[in-house]
Parts: C-alpha cells; structure tokens; sequence
C-alpha cells in the first residue's frame, strides 16, 4: 500500500537533549537552524544551550559549533566570519545564539562593539529573563516586579530595552519573536538571512523552573506575552519600525488582555502587590504609546 | 670558503620590526585595540593592509577582551592570526588567553612587555608577561630588535607545526625594545613564504561539523590538560628544530631555548630575560676583565621552560644569580623560582635579584656589582635594587 503522506518536517537538531522540560529552545533552535541550512555555523557562550548542546561525548547539532567564554560571542562571530569571507565561504552564516545575561549584561561590550562595526553576523538573544543556568539568579533583562534567588523581594529595576538599544546602533535588522509565534519568527529568519551585516532578533523564551510555571504552560505564556503587550512582536528594517503578527492589532489598548492574566500564572510574580501590577500595566501602555508613535512616524 | 650572504638591512623600531615580520608572515586576521607601548605596531600594520602590501582583516575591535576572542574565532576558521597587547590590555585579554590556550589552536600575539597598575605605570617590565605562564601557551622573550623580528617570523611556524598546535606569546620589553631602533637584518619574503607554507588548520568545516570547547567531563577535562603538557614537551624539541633552520636560512647564529654567552669555563653566572641580557653581557665582559669567571645564560624560551638546558649549562656553577623584572609577591623572583626548580638536586646556590620593575634602570654596572658581592661572600639570598 503506498501512502501519500504530507512532507514530514524532521527535527533537523534535536532528537533527545539536557533541556528541561518544557524549555522552548531545542524548538526554537530547531527553527533557526531549519531556515539558516547546513552552513551555518552557532557561536554559543555559556548558557543553558551549552549544557543542551552537549560534551565532549558527541553534540547533537549537525552544524559547526563554538562554545564561547561568556562575554566572547559577539568578538568571536566577528571572527570566524572574517575568516570564512577570506577563505571564500560568502554563503556561511555565523550566528551568535545567546541568553540574555550573555547579550545584555557581560557580552554587551562586545556586542555593541561587533553591531558599530555593522559585522556581517547573525545574533540571537534567547531571552529568558535571569541566569538560568546557574540558578535563577536577576539580570538586566529581568523584568521589574519578578522574583529571582538574587532579588528575593522582586527586582526593583525595569527591563533593560534591549532591541531598541540595539536599533539605536543603526544596524541593518532587528527583530523580536516568540515561540508562540514560530511562523512569525521563521519569518523574520528567513529575512534576516537575505540580509548582510548585523542582525538581531531577541526571542523571549519563558523558562518553567525560573519562572515557576507548569511546564506545560511555555507556549501560552509565550503566548500572552504577547498578547497582554508585554512582549510586543515588530522588526526594525533599516530605520524603519513595523508591528507584526497580532502584535500589529494591539495598538489599540482594548484589544490587549491585562497584564494580569500573564503574571498570574507565573509564580515568580506571585508576590506583587496591587499597586505594583498596576504599575507594571501602566508602563506597559506606556511602551505602547511610544510604539504608536513610531507605527506612525 | 665561507659564503657571505648579503643581507637586507632596514632601520627598525622594535614595533616596526615585529610589524614588518608581520607583514612577511602574512596573517589573514589580525585584531587591533591600542595600548602603549604597542600602538606603533598596529599603526604599521594598518598603514601595510591600506597599501595593498599585506593582504588581511582587520578587525578595529572595541577591547583586548574581543581582541583575543575574535582572532580566537579566526584562528578555528583557518585564518593565520596576530594580535598585540601589553600591561593592562594583556590582563584584560586574559580570560581568552586561557580560551585559545586549552583550545590549542594556533596563534601569535606579540607582547610589549609593560609593568601593571596599581600604580600606573607604563614603562618596562615582565609582570604582565610572566602572569600568563600557566595559560598553555608557548612564551619568548626577546633580547634585541632583531631578535624580535626574528622570533615573530620563527612563532608563526612553532604555532602552526602539528607536533605542537599551540598559541605563541612573544615578549619583548616595552619602550627599552618597540621604540629603541636598530640595524635588522630581514629576510626576503620568498624565503619566509618558504619557511612559512600557508596554514592548513582548520576546524570549522560544513561537511564534518565538530562542536568546538563543549563541556568536558571530569575524565576528558583531565585526559585534554595532559595532552596539553605532552604538546609543551614536544615543543621543547620542535622549537630547537625549527630555530635551526631558521639559523640556516638566515645565517645567524644560537637561536635556541636558551644561549649561552662566555658560559661554558664559567663558575658564577647571570641568568636573564628579555634586553637586559644585552646589558648581563656588557657585566660578564667586564667581570671577566677583573678575573671574575662570569658567565650568562638567557632564557628565551619560558614556556616550555627549559629546564634540562638550565641544569645542564648550571649544575656545576660556584652560584647563580637570577635577574628577575617581575616578582611572584609572597615567594620572590619568578624566573629565580623556575630556575631553583630546574636545579632541584644539585648544590649550585641560587641567588635572586629582582630590579628593574616599572622601567627602572638597570645598567652593566647592577650587574657587576651584583656579582662582585657574590664573589665576595656578600650577596644575600634575594635582593631588590631599589
């Protein structure tokens, strides 16, 4: 009997890995690398994908790999892509897939540095908002109000901004995904790829253990950070700022859900008060208003 | 008959130098973040790529930290790679300098030997040099211009050669060496392209995808850090092997490990590192005038540090007197540590001096004194020449 079956998409990394359960990134990896092809090659600093990623028995990716001292990727990308153009390989894509402590806090020296010189590298934060990998511990992408081993009491400093901080440098794309939007970000991939010079796309990855979910729950929480605001979904091509997905719906406020319906699942945020998830909502239709303003512009 | 060869001379700074062996040796990479006194070097370097005259990337990266992470990256994509740095730069670098280092993956960096702050200081010393000594790397240090010109040329091929596959450090003193000029004698490029075939490494390879510096278990972390020791053994032999052949190529004499200079009949000597050998000489001289039986050897090899050479030129001296520009504080002279060890077993007494930190001077006449008081039964065990 012959069938005719649907072409049936073959997870091209992960077939059985160290990642949690419910961890969004072997799927998020499995997305990126399905786009990017077989000449890519992933430079990962020390994150949880470093452990997901393997030891020294075997690695799970059937594309090149480069562990990277945690402030490194940006620099060693720089590299190694210098080095493959001088060799003649035009079509290797060198891509950075890193945390946000890596992006944001220690390899942002290097980062910043590597999107002023416009490198002709592809660079993903997989943003799960604390250090994961060591425990849960606050970094300035952690948003305000969530509770880390390292802020008990909820972290008292917003969300460092860090996709517009990254437009700031004029590089040629920047973009924000989410796992609950794959074809969103598959989307964005496949234009990054098209495109020489930096690129950044900033993924948020909801963590279960860091963000004391169910880990059932990624997707929906990916989910309505999204469509609580939170986590609006744009791209930023060449100066030029456009909403995209459900995201481009949620300019006007009521048709976003409250925030609440998004913290109230997580139980790192289980100790805000009234008053500061009132405030959070607040900063939130904030974002919006300087998004309209740029929607418009 | 013995044939002469004539030789090209150019007028070099050390900067200019090591620059100019740069360009012969032709790097694909090169990573660039300013620091004093190396500026010059990279300036140069610039100057040679905007000409046409050497043909690379470079990568104006925005500190040491990238500088060594991004050659670091080209190096495992098959570029032959060149950084520089000194003092706080070099320290900055640091973490990478062990990332290249247990990686093993070939690449020079040129250091122009700087002391460390606190307080600043950015004059002559190997504090910054010496600190690296467990960070797999092979380390030389220069006497001269010409050695330093010669020593870049000589790392690119040890780095590269595949009983060894080990990033190289070449030291050489800041200011006293990168803004002092002499008469260097350079090679012709084809005989460095000779000397130096292009690189065959590379790891990063589409149809054999490897993942590069993943988490090793106990076991393997263990099992790798040997391997490593083994490669500096080897290098002790490959280093004198290719030093030779440089020698015969170029002409010039005594390019190993160590050089012996008016050691072989001596019973008290100097040991050294870096220019002010050149300065140990000038004291042997005239120590030997005053019937002193003085001898010199210098150590241009620290890592592998050559320990088999320094029992066999020292173990039957009457004393030793090391002369250290950097000091392990709370233990003494760092080459004076390593040459104690190396003498481990026999009677010769080791003395160590420790001089020179921060640029300050250090003249033949230290030196001689120095020696005289060994002599004369009055050198303590360790002395600081304030």
């Amino acid at each position: 009997m012959s069938l005719i079956t649907q072409p049936k998409r073959i997870p091209k990394f992960f077939r059985g890995n160290a990642a949690c359960p419910g961890c969004p990134i072997p799927r998020e990896l499995d997305i990126l690398l399905e786009e990017l092809g077989e000449k890519t090659v992933l430079v990962v600093p020390a994150s949880c994908s470093t452990v997901i990623l393997g030891d020294t028995s075997g690695m799970p990716a059937t594309v090149p790999v480069v562990h990277s001292a945690f402030a490194a990727p940006a620099a060693i990308a720089s590299g190694i892509v210098r080095a493959l153009r001088m060799r003649g390989e035009k079509d290797a894509i060198v891509t950075v897939w890193a945390g946000d402590g890596s992006t944001g806090d220690i390899g942002f020296a290097a980062l910043s540095g590597a999107a002023e010189r416009n490198e002709d590298i592809f660079y993903v934060c997989y943003d799960n908002e604390a250090y994961m990998n060591t425990g849960i511990q606050r970094s300035s992408l952690t948003p305000k109000g969530a509770w880390t081993t390292t802020t008990p009491e909820g972290k008292r400093e917003f969300k460092k901004p860090l996709p517009f901080i990254m437009a700031e440098h004029k590089i040629p794309y920047v973009a924000t995904a989410s796992i609950a939007y794959p074809f969103d970000y598959q989307a964005k991939v496949k234009k990054a790829k098209q495109i020489h010079g930096f690129r950044y796309i900033h993924l948020l990855s909801p963590c279960p253990p860091g963000w004391r979910f169910d880990s059932s729950l990624t997707v929906e929480i990916a989910k309505l950070a999204v469509e609580t605001g939170v986590w609006p979904l744009f791209e930023i091509e060449n100066g030029e700022f456009r909403l995209t997905s459900v995201s481009k719906t949620l300019i006007d406020k009521n048709n976003r859900k409250p925030v609440i319906e998004y913290l109230k699942l997580q139980g790192r945020f289980s100790k805000l008060t009234e008053e500061e998830i009132k405030e959070i909502q607040e900063s939130i239709d904030e974002m919006w208003e300087e998004i309209k303003a740029m929607v418009k512009k | 008959m013995v044939q002469v060869l004539k030789r090209k001379s150019l007028a070099l700074v050390g900067n200019h130098a090591v620059a100019y062996a740069v360009k012969q040796a032709k790097p694909q990479v090169l990573a660039v973040f300013p620091i004093t006194p190396q500026t010059t070097m990279l300036e140069k370097l610039a100057e040679y790529i905007q000409k046409g005259e050497l043909k690379a990337e470079m990568i104006k990266i925005e500190s040491e930290h990238s500088a060594m992470a991004s050659i670091y990256g080209a190096a495992l994509a098959g570029a032959r790679v060149f950084t520089a740095t000194a003092s706080q730069g070099l320290l900055y670098m640091g973490e990478m300098i062990y990332w290249a280092g247990g990686q093993r993956v070939p690449i020079v960096a040129a250091v122009a030997t700087r002391a460390i702050a606190e307080p600043w200081s950015i004059w002559d010393d190997h504090q910054d040099f010496l600190s690296k000594r467990d960070a797999i790397w092979i380390q030389m240090m220069a006497e001269n211009v010409q050695e330093a010109y010669d020593l870049t040329i000589q790392a690119f091929r040890i780095s590269e050669d595949e009983r060894v596959i080990l990033p190289v450090m070449m030291g050489f003193d800041g200011f006293i060496l990168t803004h002092t000029m002499e008469r260097v004698e350079v090679l012709e490029d084809y005989e460095v392209d000779s000397f130096l075939p292009p690189r065959q490494f590379n790891l990063i390879d589409f149809s054999d995808p490897i993942g590069i510096g993943p988490i090793a278990q106990p076991d393997e972390y263990m099992r790798i850090r040997y391997e490593a020791m083994k490669s500096m053994e080897r290098a002790k032999s490959v280093i004198e092997e290719i030093m030779r052949e440089y020698e015969r190529i170029s002409g010039k004499k005594q390019y190993g490990l160590v050089e012996c200079y008016r050691c072989e009949n001596a019973k008290y000597a100097f040991v050294t590192m870096g220019a002010w050998s050149g300065d140990a000489k000038v004291a042997v001289d005239r120590l030997r005038d005053q019937g002193i039986e003085a001898g010199l050897l210098k150590v241009r090899v620290f890592r592998p540090f050559p320990k088999e050479k320094i029992a066999e030129y020292l173990n039957s001296m009457k004393g030793v007197i090391v002369f250290d520009r950097a000091a392990s504080f709370g233990s003494g002279g760092i080459l004076a540590t390593e040459v104690k060890s190396a003498l481990y077993g026999s009677q010769t007494p080791v003395y160590s001096v420790i001089a020179g930190l921060g640029g300050k001077d250090v003249r033949p006449l230290h030196f001689q004194k120095v020696m005289e008081d060994l002599v004369n039964g009055k050198l303590e065990e360790e002395r600081w020449i304030l």
